[in-house]
């Protein structure tokens, strides 16, 4: 009898997933994935200008936090972008991939922009807030409720709708921009109500982002008990995991669904009057800048915990500032930035791989009887 | 005047024609590279770069290689770049959005970096990026068009890019539907364990498919600037078309021939409030919307329809992990 | 009848503790159809994946036409033309047959449709198969599909088929046909292996039949020369003593009355086919039958998960004296009328619990909408985690360890122990103890005894049969969605149960 040549196939390693680890051991592994995103940034810079690696991170450290007014603007800047993660993050833990934070912060700043030019000669100071802010969170909602109806009713993918609205309010963006340009056609609105400051908001403190940073902690931390205390919370967190766990204990899916979508537009309406009543006093069509996407990287790499995106957001604005820093020592282009979040968000990205996976490699061949 | 609205709206829709050509190939495979708008501008950055050094080094330029140069510099550009995203999501089975998203904030920045620091970082004296000459040899038409009226306008105006585009498109067309390993792809987007079982290599399509996806839209990045602008860099110049691309495999339920006829209409209806007389501003922003909203109509009909054919890829954006049950 | 295509012997494979075959030994010829026949779990579907490449057995020995040969991955199995045709279907619904029948080929010649479609239809013509190859599979139906499935192991030039359960999704006129099918590649040479527990099937299709009893090979036997009873005898064996005790409770009224239910699916398969039976308090109900025959709809049914085309469902609430019907009714409804009904699903963590939530935030699944406060209550969740972790010995590290980390059987434990908390007047289990270890399924045991020694009227759907004789009051035996029978357990033996189980009355067995 002649016996086949016994070969081996399997490869030199394999993938397997893993149970879960330790989180310290989760923790060293994302703290290994910034250091090393650090170190490329730092090449990166440094093949760029020449600068020497230490001076690039010294440069970074200043740019960012050198003086108070630093400081105060990379906590407005966190604040900001953090508003808008808190706001895609009920929607993604319910798995519902909400990519069109960008136009819901839009039509969010929009409407309060609309408030402060139609009603500034209307209405008080307080009153004018006030409509500002019911108006802001309605229309946010209201462009999240869009797709999420189609989502809970015919199933159709929210990710490519969302993201379609996000277009659609630029350009409604854009066209009340020319409504209502100073001077007239020239496309842009300008600061709004700059003698009356109607629908500013107020400084604190002598501190203009005092209560733009104010409002997002304390949106921070009503989250974080929302989604971990609350029934709420509760059934998003059941849906997102198990669809058929939750009709296993009666969960309305579409109600959960349309009622957490309502709630994500409107904390990015909440976000769209940050930046308009808090921030630029004026509407255009990059007011929210690139934050709807990469709130969503924010979101998702802190896992939806709103204190741990306290962490991520700080991450990234830090080198936001940091690398402007840069490019305007060395009179490079502002985009620099841009190149080191990516970079550093494909670190922490492929980081993850190495807390879900473990790689195991082949072992010796037993021999077989 | 109809003939230079559609001479203009093709050549507004070739960028588009590429990106989603590009996007229908990587979501055949299961993908959505939401990453397309960046791997467009690093696809024309890095066409910018190469006829930058080549038209600094020389005196005076030879068309062949004015044209290759950036060619390939652009092919790799992009190649790159789809290979940063096939090892995130394919291998280390990183979600799609955000790893697609983190590639356009990357991409965009690359590009608009390198436009507005290039002169700078090579202590160059020209004032701008202007890249004439590259862009003439890029231009070039074919020579009997003048001759022939409004239909040598119409037919044979354009550049060897803008052909290129809608033969890549059929020929994709024609790979889907007429080749084994065309069906192999679709097999994976669909349903990447039954093909697995079949025994045909996921990952390495994927790979593969992935990357060719990032090429073929990276040329739309080098045509917009070497064609459409003339050379000239701008920041931001681009816009949203990266956007459009992605609106437009929707709009052609994912199919590339349809995505020719659906980038000429979507180039047209970028374009068309200059032959519509007595626009407002507001007018003209309304219209430039109109892509977006006719995107989303057909989304909602297809899911509503549910006609099985045209939906999207069954697994598109989850990724495939053998072992999982 | 021809030479050995396939010959196995002594065929072992373990998966850590379990033995899931022992010493099988197994001969097929050319030109034969063998059946294989063994109840759930008796190694059936493992010793055929060994043939087709999934596994690798642990020892012994395959031979095909006479020489020995390793079959480490499907590849392999190809090479020997092997072809394996699951019960769950591989195929992308999207294309036609023939892109289904082709995928995965790697010819040499010329990709060409055309041409592949006309080899599919000399296939189909010289077997009697029915199927346009052009039709995309969404649009076909189950039996259909199964066809696309056996074509594409035909266009790989299988000789040696293996058919796992085929009969399970078909009407019986499919049925019919598929044998027609199977018997023309009998008489053209082929070696056929079917995997099945349905004893007419097996009397009328096979050459020879070969059974299979917990893992272990009980012997083969000439079709011609068997009964039905003999079949069933080898398949489920002697009885065995369990030392399950029994309590008797004296009164035992009415709770659940199921009224000539129907069911039937949107492929228009008919799943529960006018099923009626009262469930009893104080009383174990133990449904009995061949896995997929019905168990899964007919608990979903009456727990309001699944919409059913005729019938009612009467629930005789003890406290209020009224009868509601629960037909259609959401599981919140019924809560809401005061129906204590609970369920333990067979898909622990896919249904009955979230993997990734801790025991405690698993207990608050049943109880998070209590009270009027907009906020979870942990307090008593956390208290009831606790004491199903000591009162049923639950090992984990603490309530707040996420239930996907926990083996099965302390994963089980968590979720009767919440379900029992509700303190239910209707307790439902599907399959409590399918994966547990000897102490787990008697903890198991002992608390739905002592749940009907409460008053409780309990349903329970097991697989083994020696367990339901002695643990439950009455069995119901339910057959491709159809009650066969109901029996006293104190008095039925296995055989009689067995028969019930597999025995048709429709379709083949009248040949």
């Amino acid at each position: 009898m002649s016996k086949p040549a016994v070969k081996n196939h399997e490869p030199l390693f394999h993938v397997v997933k893993r149970p879960a680890i330790p989180t310290w051991q989760s923790l060293l592994i994302r703290a290994g994935a910034i250091l090393a995103a650090l170190i490329v940034a730092g090449l990166v810079t440094f093949f760029l200008t020449g600068l020497n690696p230490i001076d690039v991170y010294s440069t970074m450290i200043d740019g960012a936090i050198g003086t108070e007014k630093r400081i105060w603007n990379l906590l407005q800047g966190i604040a900001l972008l953090l508003c808008v993660s808190l706001a895609v993050t009920p929607a993604f833990k319910m798995k519902f991939w909400n990519i069109g934070a960008e136009g819901q912060a839009l039509m969010g700043g929009l409407a309060a922009a609309l408030c402060m030019i139609l009603l500034s000669d209307k209405l008080s100071p307080a009153l004018l807030i006030l409509v500002m802010f019911i108006t802001s969170v309605v229309s946010g909602a209201v462009w999240a409720l869009i797709p999420a109806i189609f989502k809970a009713k015919w199933n159709t993918n929210e990710t490519l709708f969302t993201l379609m609205m996000n277009y659609i309010a630029i350009q409604i963006v854009s066209c009340f921009s020319f409504k209502y340009s100073v001077p007239k056609g020239s496309g842009s609105i300008g600061i709004i109500n700059s003698i009356s400051k109607a629908g500013w908001f107020p400084s604190v403190f002598d501190q203009k982002y005092f209560l733009n940073i104010l409002i997002v902690v304390i949106l921070t931390v009503l989250l974080y008990v929302y989604l971990k205390h609350s029934k709420h919370g509760y059934e998003i967190a059941v849906v997102g995991e198990s669809e058929n766990t939750a009709k296993y204990i009666g969960i309305n899916v579409k109600k959960v669904i349309i009622r957490t979508m309502i709630l994500s537009g409107a904390l990015c309406g909440i976000a769209g009057l940050l930046m308009v009543a808090g921030t630029d006093h004026t509407i255009a069509t990059d007011t929210v800048g690139g934050r709807g996407f990469t709130a969503i990287m924010v979101s998702w790499l802190a896992k939806f915990n709103p204190i741990m995106m306290f962490l991520t957001s700080f991450l990234l604005v830090f080198f936001e500032k940091g690398a402007i820093a840069i490019s305007s020592e060395f009179d490079l282009n502002n985009s620099f930035s841009d190149i080191i979040t990516g970079i550093i968000i494909f670190f922490i990205i492929g980081s993850e791989f190495f807390i879900n996976y473990s790689i195991k490699f082949r072992e010796k061949e037993e021999k077989r009887k | 005047m109809i003939v230079s609205f559609i001479q203009r709206a093709v050549m507004q829709g070739i960028p588009l024609l590429y990106g989603s050509t590009g996007e229908i190939i990587t979501e055949k495979g299961g993908h959505l590279n939401l990453g397309i708008p960046g791997i467009m501008y690093v696809g024309a950055i890095s066409g910018v770069i190469g006829a930058f050094f080549y038209e600094q080094s020389v005196e005076t330029v030879n068309p062949i290689l004015a044209v290759m140069i950036p060619l390939l510099s652009s092919v790799l550009g992009s190649f790159i770049m789809g290979l940063i995203y096939c090892v995130l999501t394919v291998t280390l089975h990183s979600n799609q959005n955000v790893t697609g998203l983190a590639m356009t904030t990357f991409g965009v920045g690359f590009g608009n970096f390198f436009g507005g620091s290039l002169i700078k970082l090579t202590n160059s004296d020209t004032p701008s990026i202007a890249l004439v000459e590259t862009s003439r040899c890029f231009k070039t038409a074919l020579p009997f068009a003048d001759k022939l009226g409004a239909i040598g306008e119409l037919f044979f105006s354009y550049s060897f890019l803008a052909y290129s585009a809608i033969i890549i498109a059929i020929l994709v067309t024609l790979f889907f539907n007429k080749t084994r390993a065309g069906l192999h792809l679709r097999a994976i987007g669909e349903n990447p364990a039954t093909a697995d079982a079949a025994g045909i290599n996921v990952n390495r399509y994927k790979y593969v498919s992935t990357c060719i996806g990032s090429i073929i839209a990276g040329l739309g990045g080098l045509y917009y600037v070497m064609d459409y602008a003339d050379g000239i860099w701008s920041n931001n110049g681009f816009g949203d078309r990266g956007w459009l691309a992605i609106a437009l495999v929707i709009f052609a339920v994912w199919r590339p021939n349809f995505s020719i006829i659906g980038s000429i209409l979507f180039g047209g209806l970028l374009i068309a409030y200059n032959y519509i007389p007595n626009l407002s501003f507001e007018q003209v922003e309304l219209i430039k919307m109109t892509p977006y909203v006719v995107t989303i109509l057909v989304l909602i009909i297809i899911s509503m329809r549910q006609k099985k054919e045209n939906q999207p890829p069954a697994s598109l954006g989850l990724s495939y992990f053998r072992e999982e049950r | 009848m021809g030479a050995p295509a396939i010959e196995l012997k002594n065929i072992t494979k373990t998966f850590g503790q379990i033995v899931a075959n022992k010493d099988v030994c197994l001969t097929v010829n050319k030109g034969e159809i063998l059946s294989v026949l063994g109840e759930n779990g008796s190694g059936k579907t493992t010793l055929m994946n060994m043939i087709s490449g999934i596994y690798y057995p642990d020892h012994g020995h395959i031979y095909i036409d006479g020489q020995e040969v390793l079959i480490r991955s499907p590849k392999d199995a190809f090479k020997y033309k092997i072809g394996m045709i699951h019960q769950h279907f591989k195929l992308v619904d999207v294309f036609s047959a023939t892109e289904n029948i082709v995928l995965g080929l790697k010819d040499e010649k010329n990709f060409s449709l055309k041409d592949s479609e006309k080899k599919i239809r000399e296939i189909t013509a010289q077997y009697g198969f029915e199927l346009e190859p052009s039709k995309k599979i969404h649009e076909m139906s189950v039996s259909e599909k199964q066809t696309v499935e056996i074509i594409k192991v035909l266009y790989r030039g299988a000789d040696i088929l293996i058919l796992d359960e085929p009969t399970a999704v078909l009407t019986p006129q499919e049925t019919k046909k598929l044998f027609a099918v199977l018997r023309n590649m009998r008489d053209s040479g082929k070696a056929i292996i079917i995997i099945t527990h349905k004893l007419h099937e097996v009397l009328s299709l096979s050459d020879r039949v070969s059974v299979l009893r917990k893992g272990e090979y009980i012997g083969t036997v000439n079709t011609a020369e068997t009964n039905e009873s003999e079949l069933t005898e080898m398949m489920v064996g002697k009885k065995i003593e369990l030392n399950i005790e029994r309590t008797k409770v004296e009164e035992t009224p009415d709770r659940l009355e199921i009224r000539n239910i129907s069911c039937i699916n949107r492929e228009g398969v008919t799943l529960l086919n006018n099923v009626s039976f009262t469930a009893r308090a104080g009383e174990i109900l133990g449904i009995a039958g061949i896995a997929g025959s019905g168990q899964r709809e007919l608990l979903e049914s009456i727990a309001g998960l699944q919409k059913l085309n005729e019938g009612e469902i009467l629930y005789h609430n003890p406290s209020t004296g009224y009868t509601e019907n629960l037909r259609d009714k959401s599981p919140v409804k019924i809560k809401e009328l005061g129906v204590r009904l609970s369920f333990v699903p067979e898909d622990r963590l896919g249904m009955g619990l979230v993997g990734n939530m801790d025991i405690i935030d698993n207990m608050l699944l049943r109880s998070y909408k209590k009270g009027k406060s907009a906020f979870l209550n942990r307090k008593n969740p956390k208290d009831l985690a606790n004491k199903i972790i000591e009162d049923l010995e639950v090992v984990t590290p603490s309530a707040k360890t996420p239930v996907r980390r926990l083996s099965g059987g302390n994963v089980q434990k968590v979720l009767v122990g919440r379900e029992i908390a509700a303190s239910p007047t209707v307790l439902m289990v599907a399959y409590p103890v399918r994966g547990l270890d000897i102490n787990s399924s008697y903890l198991i045991y002992n608390l739905l005894n002592k749940q009907k020694e409460s008053g409780v009227a309990v349903i329970f759907v097991g697989e083994d049969l020696d367990v339901l004789i002695e643990l439950c009051d009455r069995i119901m035996v339910i057959n491709s969605g159809k009650i066969t029978g109901i029996v006293d357990a104190e008095t039925a033996t296995k055989e009689e149960i067995g028969l019930l189980m597999t025995r048709n009355d429709g379709g083949e067995s009248n040949e």
